[in-house]
């Protein structure tokens, strides 16, 4: 593999960026997913890149999953999402970072559509005016949390405690990574690297000292997608889809798999834990999983916070031989204590996939 | 007086006609972008589909007279400006030339095929173009030797910036089928043990002993034909380039591994088609190749008197059909230039 | 069996893909090598049109050529059965495949390995 051809490609992917005063925007699954997650990145925004970041209380729903699964009509969407621009408008800010990939898509494709239609703009403006008497503009900037990260991959990298490496060996970890699908294949100009071989999680991994590996089926779907998780039936498709990742890339033996939409990681780390129980397969060594995380976690990680600060705990596929080789301490006692020290108790093992307790 | 007549582009069809206007006696000045004639002939090892020596054929067309022929070799021409009856060519170094006539003969350029990301190539190391191929073929066991070992199966994927409005060319490139078949053939001869493949959407065979070359690849060389266009490439483990794609015939999806893929580049509109459009004032069609004015009746002829079209600037042509075209259009130029001479 | 196993009230979808690298074209090459003709099909269906069984049931020996030439021999020996060895089909063919006698090599074929 020539890694020549592909900085071709991704000086073809490059987007603007901004560095300061951003408006984010949360996710409406990723603090039940992945828990520590957002609060990780408000923090590293806020206390180690000492960046203004207005985190508002009063946001929606982008509406996109309903918008997806054909209960939400495309102009009440664009109505919400016209509300949340005149937040941010009305905050004082114009540099707009959504935390959901699905979001990010979805104002992608309204600004988009916005341009190519002024008279829908104008139509979305006076449903808005209606619904709400609120005004609002386009914004400046729009980019997705990962953008930001990916952004200020090298600052982080200067204040790491850690980096992705075998402490034992000094080799970097092998790390597969995977984008979720609205970040750049609707709109590959958008992301950072496209569509084909983006970049955006990989520049990380290389400024944290990883190494990536590009196995045969990284382009295959994670077995997120609306349709495939959301009616029970349709479920075989979707933990089908991560199993055929899962077999296209164990061979590598990867050390970890790092993801920046709501939906990879759920599914590449929850699916890993259903196809143990349901065929007895793990796909790391020793019965282990390979273990996945959001790109925050990593940051996080990298920076030395606490792993059960992290969320990490929530995981299906236990961090602790990731931290172990990276050489993260981390007390097994305080696992599974909620945030004022309190036990939440222990979950029960399950039956094939390995598992850390206190 | 002799008129004189400029001749963009040095390739077959520049030098064809070059060779008949020089004949009738006209004042011929050649001017090529590169520091040699014969353009993309010169790269090639056989030709289809009766596998003719390329260089041959090349010689064939450049050792034709050129008695009063000039030629400016690198002179990469930007425009074309009519001006009192006469044209001002003007290149990229600034060099600036007059002719009463000017024939286009600018050609065609390979489709990059990085721009099929999805493909890999300019990434994965055996992922090559079939026009390297033919080099390759030039050269003793150069696949061999840019592999590794000997190749047990090699894959050829038609259509490669062709019939692809993803990429903005919805044309077909029409020679691409036909060297997919030869190429295979040659592939099969070099490695008799190696399965070879061919992934295609329709095959176009569309020329004079085209079909009977299809038929030869099968009956005789066992090449495969698969019906689907290809997904995408990866690259495993060991470096093969793995591909996905529909068997469409059964209607299952197939993956397959190989050794090597060769990707089918189209022809695209060269470059300066553009600017040379807007300052002669000529039209650009919508595929990017130069429109002719009346494309049954006078392919050869543009919207600007004095200004015509040879070869595959207009359009994706085979070798003959560049031949005959670069012909037709030198009548074309003389029968201008002798009803100009009687004005 | 782990008897420990759980289910979840849906399964791993089995892959429909074809994996060519797995495939054993050894029934195909032992066809060609009895039947070359079998290389010159070009899939055009003439044969499937004109075909008397093909009308009753769901026989294809368009399918049938490709199934072999993709290694693909799981329920195979049914689909020949289908034929009823008119030869309609030899009449019909435009690229002079002996259809008839590589419908009796298929069989034979697959009756000997007893798939």
């Amino acid at each position: 593999m020539k890694i020549e051809g592909k900085k071709l490609i991704w000086k073809e992917y490059q987007k603007e960026i901004a560095t300061d005063d951003y408006f984010y925007a949360r996710s409406c699954i990723r603090q039940n997913f992945f828990p520590g997650s957002e609060k990780a990145f408000t923090r590293i925004l806020k206390d180690e890149l000492g960046k203004n970041l207005y985190d508002s209380q009063h946001h929606t729903s982008c509406t996109g999953i309903g918008y997806h699964t054909d209960v939400v009509p495309f102009e009440t969407t664009m109505t919400v999402v016209a509300r949340q621009f005149s937040l941010m408008q009305e905050a004082g800010y114009s540099n707009y970072i959504a935390s959901c990939i699905t979001s990010f898509g979805l104002y992608t494709e309204i600004i988009e559509t916005w341009k190519h239609f002024p008279e829908t703009l104008e139509k979305t403006r006076e449903y808005l005016f209606k619904a709400t008497g609120r005004e609002f503009s386009i914004p400046n900037n729009l980019a997705h949390a990962s953008d930001i990260i990916y952004k200020f991959r090298n600052e982080i990298a200067a204040k790491a405690k850690f980096r992705l490496v075998d402490k034992e060996t000094g080799c970097p970890l092998k790390v597969v990574e995977h984008i979720g699908c609205h970040y750049s294949k609707m709109f590959p100009h958008k992301g950072v690297g496209g569509a084909e071989f983006p970049y955006v999680l990989t520049g990380m991994i290389e400024a944290w000292g990883g190494e990536v590996v590009d196995y045969p089926e990284r382009r295959h779907c994670c077995g997120f997608g609306f349709r495939q998780y959301a009616i029970q039936a349709n479920r075989g498709f979707s933990i089908s889809c991560s199993r055929k990742k899962f077999e296209s890339m164990a061979p590598y033996e990867p050390d970890m798999i790092i993801t920046n939409c709501p939906g990879c990681p759920m599914f590449l780390d929850r699916w890993q834990y259903a196809l143990s129980e349901m065929e007895g397969q793990t796909y790391g060594k020793n019965g282990n999983g390979i273990p996945v995380f959001t790109y925050e976690e990593v940051a996080g990680l990298v920076l030395g916070y606490d792993p059960w600060d992290l969320g990490l705990q929530v995981h299906q596929v236990p961090a602790e031989p990731l931290l172990d080789k990276i050489g993260i301490p981390y007390n097994p006692e305080n696992k599974f204590k909620g945030a004022n020290g309190e036990d939440l108790g222990q979950p029960d093992a399950p039956n094939f996939l390995k598992f850390y307790k206190e | 007086m002799n008129k004189q007549v400029a001749i963009i582009g040095a390739g077959i069809a520049g030098l064809e006609a070059a060779s008949i206007l020089d004949s009738m006696g006209f004042k011929v000045t050649l001017v090529e972008k590169a520091e040699h004639t014969g353009g993309h002939i010169q790269n090639w090892h056989q030709l289809f589909p009766d596998r003719r020596n390329a260089t041959e054929v090349a010689q064939g067309i450049i050792s034709k007279p050129l008695a009063n022929v000039s030629t400016e070799f690198n002179r990469e021409v930007t425009s074309i400006q009519p001006f009192a009856e006469k044209f001002i060519i003007s290149a990229k170094d600034g060099w600036v030339f007059n002719a009463d006539a000017v024939l286009i003969t600018t050609g065609f350029e390979l489709f990059d095929a990085k721009r099929k990301e999805e493909y890999g190539y300019g990434i994965y190391d055996h992922v090559i173009t079939s026009a390297e191929l033919e080099t390759l073929f030039k050269k003793e066991n150069g696949v061999t030797l840019r592999i590794g070992r000997t190749p047990s199966r090699i894959g050829l994927v038609h259509c490669v910036g062709s019939r692809d409005e993803k990429i903005g060319n919805i044309f077909c490139s029409k020679v691409c089928c036909v060297t997919a078949v030869k190429q295979a053939i040659e592939l099969k001869e070099l490695y008799p043990e190696c399965e070879i493949y061919c992934l295609y959407m329709d095959l176009r065979m569309s020329g004079r002993h085209y079909e009977e070359l299809y038929k030869q690849a099968q009956e005789e060389y066992s090449i495969q034909f698969i019906r689907g266009r290809l997904s995408e490439a990866a690259e495993d483990k060991s470096g093969k380039i793995i591909v996905k794609v529909e068997d469409t015939l059964l209607g299952r999806p197939l993956k397959m591994t190989m050794d090597m893929l060769v990707l089918m580049t189209g022809m695209v509109a060269s470059a300066q088609t553009a600017s040379i459009c807007s300052s002669a004032g000529i039209q650009k069609d919508s595929d990017g190749f130069f429109k002719a004015s009346d494309p049954h009746l006078y392919g050869n002829i543009t919207g600007i008197p004095g200004i015509f079209l040879a070869g595959t600037c207009s359009g994706p042509k085979t070798i003959s059909d560049t031949l005959s075209d670069a012909r037709s259009a030198a009548l074309a130029v003389q029968s201008y230039l002798s009803a100009e001479a009687n004005n | 069996m782990n008897e420990k196993k759980l289910a979840f009230g849906y399964t791993v979808s089995k892959d429909r893909q074809i994996d060519f690298d797995e495939a054993s074209l050894e029934l195909y090459n032992k066809v060609c090598a009895a039947e070359p003709s079998i290389r010159l099909c070009i899939s055009c269906g003439t044969c499937a049109a004109t075909c008397s069984a093909a009308k009753f049931s769901d026989f294809s020996l368009r399918k049938l050529i490709l199934q072999v030439r993709r290694g693909i021999t799981k329920g195979l020996q049914a689909e020949v059965s289908k034929c009823m060895l008119c030869g309609k089909c030899q009449l019909a063919c435009p690229r002079g495949v002996s259809t008839r006698a590589l419908i009796m090599q298929i069989n034979m074929n697959l009756q000997k390995t007893g798939k």
